[in-house]
């Protein structure tokens, strides 16, 4: 055996590029906008001097800020529901592998090649009423009220992500043994019963890791609306990533402003994300 | 007779799969189909992709800036995470926990929450506006998943190739670069396959770091496009866009599904 500390050594050099990237790019834009959020500090102007508490202040008196948080929490939640349903579904389907279920998978798979922002460029041209192959309805419009905004991005959402979280549950799927289900059939379980009692609770960790994925995801939606609904109509689809972005580099060019916001963001992150880990130890002890 | 059986089933799911795949057919279809509002109005043919590709600084620029972004986030991507991969898989050393911890962390904290800062960071050193800077940011961006993924792959190596490695009695470098990186090949496929997906399709990432329009990656570039002409959104140029943009990523992610799929399943065999 090799001496302990050479060990511990080596293992620091090639941990390094990983540590200088983690501290250069993640540890210190942490440390600056934590500064910049108690501080007036604008696009153009630069860093003017403390003056905490106006940024979030400012923040929570802004009259956009409520009906974005709703809104996202209400995408987050219509979104996360419909996804892993389908996706679940999906990858019951395409269980087995025979050929046709690896066409069917990849057909699945194949829009989660594509860039959200591709996707969302897509969709847009697919919706609009110039050019929609759609409209043998006749005239329809899918971004004219927030209601049809709202469904028409889930939609946008659904078929770009299903595969990709079928993939996962597939990828949870195959690690059941055999055996149980063997051991199902033998105690007479029916289809739904194995489902419900057997396969649904082998799953449970892949179910959770979509479902903080999709969670996460959804919360910081930004190019699905930037691109197809630029937060209209009447500012009834502004997500708070959207929101974000507007305060810091369109109009207020409040650099301080926004990093007020995220700051407040990535609180309420941290504090989900640690609600959901509990409730999923909780669960499984 | 069972084929008999579940004939309604083929034809469902058949359906089922063409509703996924119809926004990408129809796409391609309309990006050379005559209509009007477009530069294609009469019969088939590419005047939408000729649009596209006299677009301001030209297609080929963006193209070009889309490959190099795309190309050095991989590099870089592939690189750290092998070396951090091979470091958390294989090493004990002081602050190995803190450090990968702090690594996965990166997603726990949303891109905007980052980028602001970032973009006051980069100006200060000097890599404002720049692809290599965005490629920068791009690779942190990808960490977690690519080293979380080589740390897993490293630690699926059997014991006993392992400790050959060792008892080879070559250095560790040796024993990365001859006998454990092939062992890991399918990890590595699919880290540079997420990097390359992940930094072709970023948007929001160049919208707040890159503001010179030669500098543009293409779906910004393509984003951008629908706004200019006159107030009136040319869809067919778009499409073509969307067509040219999707391409390469459909190419690759079917070429490469066999080495990610199973990328994927060691991981879950490891839990």
């Amino acid at each position: 055996m090799k001496p302990t500390k050479r060990r511990s050594e080596k293992g620091w050099v090639y941990a390094m590029p990983t540590a200088v990237f983690v501290l250069l790019f993640f540890v210190v834009p942490i440390i600056i906008v934590a500064r910049m959020s108690v501080s007036d500090w604008g696009l153009f102007a630069g860093d003017q001097g403390w003056n905490a508490p106006e940024n979030y202040q400012d923040v929570l008196d802004d009259r956009l800020l409520w009906p974005a948080v709703w809104f996202t929490l209400k995408y987050t939640v219509v979104t996360t529901v419909i996804l892993l349903a389908l996706a679940l579904g999906l990858a019951l389907l395409v269980q087995e592998s025979t050929r046709w279920t690896g066409f069917l998978r990849t057909s699945f798979l194949i829009p989660s090649a594509l860039g959200l922002a591709s996707a969302s460029l897509l969709f847009y041209a697919l919706y609009s009423p110039q050019s929609s192959p759609l409209d043998f309805f006749g005239p329809v419009s899918f971004l004219g009220t927030p209601g049809k905004a709202l469904w028409s991005t889930v939609a946008l959402i659904v078929w770009r992500f299903a595969g990709f979280y079928m993939l996962l549950l597939l990828v949870g799927l195959q690690g059941i043994s055999a055996d149980v289900y063997e051991a199902a059939r033998l105690d007479g379980a029916n289809r739904w019963h194995t489902f419900r009692y057997v396969t649904l609770p082998l799953l449970k960790s892949s179910i959770a890791l979509c479902t903080i994925l999709c969670v996460t995801g959804s919360l910081l939606a930004f190019d699905q609306f930037y691109i197809l609904t630029k937060g209209g109509p009447d500012n009834s689809t502004i997500t708070i990533v959207q929101l974000v972005y507007n305060m810091a580099f369109q109009g207020q060019n409040n650099l301080g402003r926004a990093a007020a916001l995220s700051i407040l963001i990535l609180v309420a992150l941290l504090v989900l994300n640690a609600l959901q880990f509990r409730g999923l130890r909780d669960k499984e002890s | 007779m069972l084929r008999f059986v579940r004939m309604p089933q083929y034809v469902l799911t058949g359906a089922l799969a063409l509703l996924f795949l119809f926004p990408l057919l129809w796409a391609s279809y309309a990006s050379v189909s005559p209509q009007p509002g477009t530069a294609q109005t009469k019969g088939f043919g590419f005047a939408n992709y000729e649009t596209l590709a006299n677009y301001q600084a030209g297609i080929g620029q963006y193209l070009l800036n889309s490959t190099l972004v795309s190309a050095m986030t991989v590099l870089f991507t592939l690189g750290v995470a092998t070396f951090g991969g091979y470091a958390f898989a294989m090493f004990k050393f002081p602050g190995r926990n803190v450090l990968f911890l702090v690594t996965l962390a990166i997603l726990m904290v949303p891109y905007a929450t980052l980028l602001i800062p970032l973009y006051v960071l980069l100006n200060q050193l000097g890599l404002q506006n720049s692809l290599f800077g965005l490629a920068l940011v791009l690779t942190m961006f990808q960490l977690p998943f690519a080293v979380f993924m080589m740390r897993i792959s490293f630690e699926a190596i059997p014991k006993d190739l392992k400790e050959s490695a060792e008892v080879d009695g070559c250095g560790s470098f040796r024993a990365l670069t001859h006998i454990l990186m092939p062992a890991v090949k399918p990890g590595l496929i699919t880290v540079g396959l997420f990097a390359f997906l992940a930094a072709w399709n970023d948007f929001i990432t160049p919208l707040v770091l890159i503001s010179d329009s030669e500098k543009l990656p293409l779906p910004l570039a393509v984003a951008n496009m629908r706004q200019q002409v006159m107030g009136i959104v040319d869809y067919g140029a778009t499409e073509a866009g969307v067509v040219v943009l999707a391409l390469p990523c459909i190419v690759l992610f079917l070429a490469l599904q066999r080495h990610y799929v199973r990328g994927f399943m060691s991981g879950a065999l490891k839990g």
